[in-house]
């Protein structure tokens, strides 16, 4: 960092114990084994889905028509495109387009917070009506609605850490860091924000659709 | 990187006096420093655990209530050490400690692959250890399993230890992401696979498990916390929960996690017998297919812990032979242990001791497992305190012993000094003897009935649990004296440690004692593996 002044900010920054492509590979593998154990935590939550729908079938089946699939649907829809405009980010940090990488992340993390809003809204709904743990409605429909609760509210916490995360490499593309040397941080931000995106894909058709 | 940076620079310069100061430790990014806060972040917890069971072991030398007088309070302190000792202690004990160290100069690297990661990691297991803390001011008293749905009712703040134990994970499995990266990108030149010295090996498939089961566990125990908060219906029975699932959930972690303790501790066995014996090491791949299929098999096993909690028999008997499975990795370990040393030019150095009481108290711990993967013995041995004695067997007489012999062996790498060896065969003594006239007594008691988690007994227990604390204080005062040699041979030791005092032809013993602050003056080219042995031994006369 000490030579940072005296060099343009472009190229990838000085690590003092490997070179920048080991540093590339070594970045990107650390994501990917990142991820896996993001799908070993939810692994838990699929299995006790699985579990439960087993024990409880007509407990889930009533359950899955309280939740809105519309609105479920949207949200697919929504995160679908900012995983094709993270896509799109990488290639355009491969090619040092920092411009553009500004947009399309800014427009990821803009999706991101579309799938929240929406969120929040079928939240408050369930919350009114009484299908809060706690609540009146709540124990008609216990075990999936604490399974949907956790699987949710567990997914929503990661679509912030992703955005958290995109806001990061956004900063970076400001200063104009990226080029065709130099791309790790859009690539492993967008990695995890691929599996964000993917997690929804099941969650999607498990509690809104099969029910 | 290259002219400047070699023999004058580096004069009387190492990755201890480099920098000075606390902060310089504080925001360290080198391995071998962080791997120096976590040794003395652990050995404070192994203190603080080893006071709650003297503490136990006080309180059972004689039948009826003696110091505690309410069984509640024995309650907590059985959680206590199990917690303290588990999660703050051995899990990261040889990984995050030895390995940090080690791993990177044993693969002639110049740090792990994410040197910030692994401070950061340090700083989040400080967390979880805070965490656990403030816990102390309502004990939790649910045994270190947190069983479902005691753990859900019970008042004390398991909430917040829990939450602890999940911050510790998360260290945990940030320095096995770490340690996975190091070893694919950053070997020397000439470092193949089959080059690793079989610590490194132990180090991966410990690295393995930490990243591929802690999630679950991580995950289980934040359901834990949502039931007792929220209360979402998940293992709680009263709202259609199943605590049977959360054991499932719990061992698939909790019993990997044995391995987490024990795999690195091998490798340490693995690294010490031939330099000792002057042979190579018999049957390299072996050893290191070993490690790789006992981590594999770990994961598979997770029900031998429930044979009574009502799972059904045909998963009860699938489970109970997947268990005897790992006697055969197990098993081809100590053999080739045993076969290095034969015929080898043995030194009975402390390290070398240690090495051999760990073949020995494993072949004890393995034997009894087998007692407990049966089904028909298990149903009678099932908590008493058979298991009690045969999980020591496995934790303190593996893993303990294994850290305790790496501190031993690679002290003059890490501290640049040599420790009093006859002080140390003194503590060796007292930590042998202790250990095993605190826990075969046990073996007796938990074949004649008697329970674990409990204060109290019957009078026709008194003898056996008198021997067990008496051989309890000794072992105690064992690692005490073991630790406090160590301590004042770093402190004020004069006799300095040369580059490679023990004839090892592994990396990190191929630079200067205490290693440079960038690990070697020049990048190694590596040209064989670490194991061949044949010269005659130079260490008497350093």
């Amino acid at each position: 960092m000490s030579h940072a002044s005296a060099q343009p900010l472009k190229g990838p920054p000085h690590i003092h114990h490997m070179d920048s492509v080991t540093a590339y590979h070594a970045a990107k593998l650390g994501m990917w084994l990142f991820l896996a154990t993001e799908i070993l935590l939810f692994a838990v939550l699929f299995t006790a889905f699985a579990i439960y729908r087993w024990y409880n079938l007509e407990e889930f089946h009533a359950g899955s028509h309280h939740l809105n699939w519309i609105l479920g649907m949207t949200n697919t829809a929504v995160l679908l495109f900012s995983s094709f405009t993270a896509a799109l980010a990488v290639d355009a940090g491969q090619k040092g387009n920092n411009k553009a990488v500004v947009k399309l992340v800014g427009v990821t993390i803009a999706c991101g917070a579309i799938f929240l809003i929406i969120k929040y809204f079928e939240y408050s709904s369930k919350y009114h009506h009484g299908y809060f743990p706690g609540q009146a409605n709540y124990l008609e429909f216990k075990n999936f609605l604490g399974l949907y609760y956790c699987m949710t509210g567990l997914h929503a916490l990661h679509v912030i850490i992703g955005m958290g995360l995109l806001t990061w490499v956004l900063l970076k593309a400001k200063k104009d860091r990226f080029s065709h040397d130099y791309y790790t941080p859009v690539e492993i931000g967008a990695l995890y924000w691929h599996l964000v995106d993917l997690i929804w894909i099941y969650l999607f058709p498990l509690l809104y659709l099969v029910g | 990187m290259n002219a400047h940076s070699d023999t004058a620079h580096h004069e009387g310069k190492n990755y201890l006096n480099h920098e000075r100061g606390l902060w310089s430790w504080l925001t360290t990014t080198d391995h071998k420093r962080i791997g120096l806060l976590y040794l003395y972040s652990i050995l404070t917890f192994f203190l603080a655990g080893g006071v709650f069971a003297l503490l136990m072991r006080t309180e059972l030398a004689r039948a009826g209530a003696d110091i505690i007088q309410n069984p509640e309070v024995y309650n907590v302190y059985f959680t206590l050490h199990g917690v303290l000792m588990i999660f703050m202690f051995i899990v990261p004990g040889i990984p995050a400690t030895m390995g940090n160290f080690l791993l990177p100069l044993m693969i002639g690297a110049k740090d792990v692959a994410f040197p910030r990661l692994n401070l950061f990691s340090w700083y989040i297991y400080v967390i979880g250890a805070v965490m656990a803390g403030f816990a102390l001011i309502h004990p939790p008293d649910t045994g270190w399993t947190f069983y479902a749905p005691y753990s859900i009712k019970s008042g004390s703040s398991v909430v917040l230890m829990t939450a602890a134990a999940f911050v510790l994970g998360f260290s945990s499995i940030l320095t096995g992401l770490n340690f996975i990266v190091t070893i694919h990108k950053l070997r020397a030149p000439g470092m193949t696979w089959f080059r690793l010295p079989v610590f490194v090996w132990g180090t991966y498939a410990t690295a393995v498990i930490q990243t591929l089961a802690t999630p679950v566990v991580g995950m289980t125990l934040v359901l834990l916390l949502m039931e007792r908060v929220m209360g979402v219906g998940v293992f709680n029975p009263d709202l259609g929960g199943d605590p049977v699932l959360f054991e499932h959930l719990f061992w698939f972690y909790s019993h990997p996690v044995v391995y987490i303790m024990v795999l690195p501790a091998f490798g340490v066995i693995g690294e010490i017998i031939p330099v000792f014996s002057r042979k190579p090491l018999f049957g390299y791949k072996a050893v290191v297919f070993a490690s790789v299929a006992i981590a594999g098999v770990s994961f598979i096993v997770w029900a031998h812990h429930m044979f009574v909690a009502g799972i059904s028999d045909t998963a009860a008997k699938v489970f109970s032979i997947l268990t005897f499975g790992v006697a055969i990795p197990t098993a081809v370990k100590v053999f080739n242990w045993v076969s290095t040393m034969y015929k080898g030019s043995i030194t009975f150095a402390t390290p070398m001791l240690y090495a051999i009481a760990f073949v020995f108290l494993f072949m004890i711990a393995g034997t009894t497992g087998i007692y407990l993967a049966t089904l028909a013995t298990d149903v009678f041995y099932h908590d008493t305190y058979f298991v009690v004695a045969h999980f020591h067997y496995t934790i303190q007489g593996g893993a303990v012993i294994g850290l305790i012999a790496a501190l031993h062996f690679w002290f003059p790498k890490m501290s640049g000094k040599m420790y009093n060896e006859t002080l140390a065969k003194i503590a060796f003594v007292l930590v042998v003897v202790g250990f095993n006239l605190t826990f075969l007594p046990q073996f007796v008691l938990g074949m004649e009935g008697m329970p674990r988690r409990y204060y109290d007994y019957p009078p026709e227990f008194q003898t056996l649990h008198t021997i067990s604390t008496i051989g309890a204080f000794i072992n105690g005062i064992g690692y005490t004296w073991a630790l406090l040699n160590l301590a004042f041979a770093a402190l004020f030791g004069k006799v300095k440690a040369p580059a490679n005092p023990f004839n090892s032809l592994s990396l990190e013993w191929q630079t200067s004692s205490p290693p440079p602050h960038e690990n070697f003056h020049t990048v190694p080219e590596v040209t064989d593996y670490p194991y061949a042995y044949g010269r005659p031994l130079s260490y008497e006369n350093h």
